[in-house]
């Protein structure tokens, strides 16, 4: 273990029983009130020859919510876990509330972290398990006993103190398992896609819980999770992530709305991706020519140059069907309807090997399968990539 | 409405079982029923006795504190035996667990390499190292560290240190099992909150192994306590235990209804032991352990 000559070092002294989060230490000189709760400058992260995280950078502001989203093996994971020390960076800089962390072991770092496993004790009560970090925090017993009560109740488990782990349910574990990384009230709360591991009911329960408390507490919280709705749902800020570094940063409506790059247009909610050529060119519109023949126009932020190849997003949503199609109308044949109650999911075959879909509200009957079916979209409603992949701004 | 197939053939069942279920009937349960017999069988003279019932062998198991000694005695060897195997046994298992060296399995055949030589031969090796003629008697009177040989052989002392030699790789491996069975990420969350590593090894990692330490310690205390070769090799006429009493009584004595009486009273009482530990730990711990 590196740091086997602290072993007998008592951790964080000066937290004792610390009330607020971020109030932990005295500011060090240079160290602003308003710096942002985490920062990443530029860490990169290898294992070996494999290089896990690229230049990553990102501040992250004190009280908000941050999502990492990515398909498996993009990096999230390493990154949270680089913030509470569990994985080192082999480059780059990582502050916590305007302070290096570099050199600060995992133990002095005051990060609360929830596991995908939940990662309770499972041979101490569901109190020793929530006092845990307390008790290393040198609070007095009866401090500890009334804040574990209190997030016990914040976690709406009030009672179970003296339950073992193996004795609740994997939902009542998980809020254990906040309950105890908020005690202490840590300057940041990381989430390793605590969700993950529950059944879908509950996984939703949990997603208003965790983020009901989030706010409450106020606390600067670090969400990793390849669930494009927890993401969308939960979030102030979604970082996209895609092979060790951020496709894009923004609000879930931004990443969703205005997807920077392919990736992200693709990873978060399946977009159609249309390719074609622009014929005509104008001011903040583009006519432009289908591969699969079709001519449409859309709104386009600057002059694009004649014959050059682009990529049109269409969400699904965006698609309106039958009569209400009337701007950009696409005509297909229906290859599958699904059913949703409300609405209906359409895959379109447009011709030329393309299928697109629809999900559009129910006028009159759900087509079916071989049917001729008219789509449409909006001019506005779609966003430009560029033959590499990026947007078009 | 009454099912007529099941998802199995029960029979299938008895059969795959059957092989097992006579060996252990013919060559464990029905040699110790006759064992028990024999318990009551009357003692004529060196190695005739007869089918006449009496308690006689019993009576003089319970009477005569030379028995109760012995079986003392031995249960205090093994018990010191198992502890030393303990507390040496875990820091070996700790350091497999733990390093990051990346051929572990390596280690664990280290561990097991031992058992490829006769365990007698094994026994026998420590002459070589303790005795009179030994490594450590000849190195030292010619460094003049020691004039005279130290007497290090045929007492208490290499008796445990005999079994201990061969009882710590059981040991290391039930350690080890149970530390590798601990979900890492609970010592990484008790980091996090403000463990040291000896902290969360005091919190987390100790707790969460002593069922592997106690398989260990009951599964050595078994063991040393039913051994019979090394205190044979490496004790004196007093270190015996109480394997070699029966071993004398039966071979030396031919007194064959005593020694079925201290053979059914060594069973029990370890048979005591390993009852106890299921009831409060679960067999499966050992299993695990002798799969390790």
């Amino acid at each position: 273990m590196p740091d086997s000559q602290n072993l007998t070092e008592a951790p964080r002294p000066e937290t004792a029983g610390v009330a607020k989060a971020g109030a932990a230490r005295p500011a060090p000189v240079g160290a602003e009130a308003n710096s942002p709760a985490v920062e990443f400058r530029n860490i990169d992260i290898a294992y070996g020859k494999f290089v896990a995280v690229r230049d990553f950078s990102l501040s992250i502001r004190k009280g908000s919510f941050v999502t990492l989203l990515g398909p498996s093996g993009c990096g999230k994971t390493t990154i949270l876990r680089s913030i509470a020390g569990l994985v080192d960076i082999s480059g780059g800089q990582i502050m916590i509330g305007g302070q290096r962390v570099d050199d600060v072991p995992i133990y002095r770092r005051n990060i609360g972290l929830v596991f995908q496993s939940y990662a309770l004790f499972p041979h101490k009560t569901v109190f020793d398990n929530v006092a845990f970090g307390l008790k290393y925090r040198n609070v007095p017993k009866p401090e500890i006993k009334r804040r574990v009560g209190k997030a016990l109740e914040m976690v709406r488990l009030p009672g179970s103190e003296k339950k073992l782990p193996s004795q609740l349910s994997g939902g009542q574990q998980q809020r254990i398992a906040l309950a105890r990384a908020i005690v202490f009230e840590p300057q940041v709360l990381l989430l390793d896609e605590p969700l993950s591991a529950l059944d879908a009911n509950m996984r939703e329960e949990m997603r208003v819980e965790i983020k009901k408390i989030q706010k409450e507490t106020g606390i600067t919280a670090i969400f990793v999770t390849h669930d494009q709705e927890e993401a969308l749902s939960m979030s102030d800020r979604i970082v996209v992530m895609n092979a060790g570094s951020a496709e894009q940063i923004g609000t879930p409506e931004e990443v969703y709305e205005r997807p920077a790059t392919a990736f992200v247009a693709d990873f978060l909610g399946k977009a159609n991706m249309l390719a074609g050529t622009v014929s005509v060119s104008g001011q903040g519109t583009a006519t432009m020519v289908l591969a699969t023949g079709q001519t449409i126009n859309v709104a386009c932020p600057r002059p694009l140059a004649q014959a050059s190849n682009v990529t049109v997003v269409v969400r699904p949503q965006k698609l309106s069907v039958g009569a209400a199609a009337s701007a950009n109308r696409l005509s297909g044949r229906v290859v599958s309807a699904s059913y949703l109650g409300g609405s209906a999911i359409y895959e379109v075959d447009i011709g030329g090997r393309t299928n697109i879909r629809a999900n559009a509200s129910i006028s009159g009957r759900v087509l079916r399968e071989g049917e001729v079916i008219d789509l449409g979209f909006d001019p506005e409603g779609c966003v430009l990539l560029d033959e590499s992949g990026r947007r078009i701004s | 409405m009454e099912r007529r197939w099941t998802l199995y053939d029960p029979r299938l069942a008895w059969m795959l079982v059957a092989p097992v279920l006579l060996l252990l009937i013919f060559f464990l349960v029905l040699p110790i029923a006759v064992m028990a017999a024999y318990t009551f069988f009357t003692f004529v003279t060196a190695g005739v006795e007869t089918s006449a019932l009496t308690t006689a062998n019993w009576h003089e198991f319970f009477t005569d504190s030379y028995y109760s000694g012995f079986l003392l005695k031995t249960l205090r060897v093994g018990a010191i035996t198992a502890l030393l195997c303990g507390v040496l046994g875990y820091f070996p298992a700790y350091f497999i667990w733990a390093t990051t060296f990346k051929h572990k399995w390596l280690l664990l055949l280290l561990l097991i390499v031992p058992f490829w030589i006769s365990f007698t031969i094994r026994t026998f090796s420590w002459i070589n190292i303790l005795g009179e003629q030994g490594v450590i008697n000849v190195a030292l009177p010619k460094l003049g560290i020691i004039n005279e040989p130290l007497p290090m052989l045929y007492n208490e002392g290499a008796v445990i240190l005999g079994m201990l030699h061969f009882l710590l790789p059981y040991m290391i491996l039930n350690v080890y099992v149970s530390l590798e069975g601990i979900d890492r990420t609970l010592i990484s969350a008790a980091r996090s909150m403000g463990c040291t590593s000896a902290q969360a090894f005091r919190e987390v990692t100790l707790p969460l192994s002593l069922p592997g330490l106690a398989a260990g310690l009951l599964l050595c205390f078994v063991l040393a306590a039913g051994s019979y070769v090394t205190p044979q090799l490496l004790g004196s006429g007093r270190d015996a235990l109480f394997g070699n009493l029966i071993y004398d009584t039966i071979m030396g004595e031919l007194n064959w209804p005593m020694g079925a009486t201290l053979s059914i009273v060594l069973f029990v009482v370890l048979g005591f032991f390993a009852a106890i530990y299921t009831r409060y730990m679960g067999m499966s711990q050992i299993v695990k352990g002798l799969a390790g």
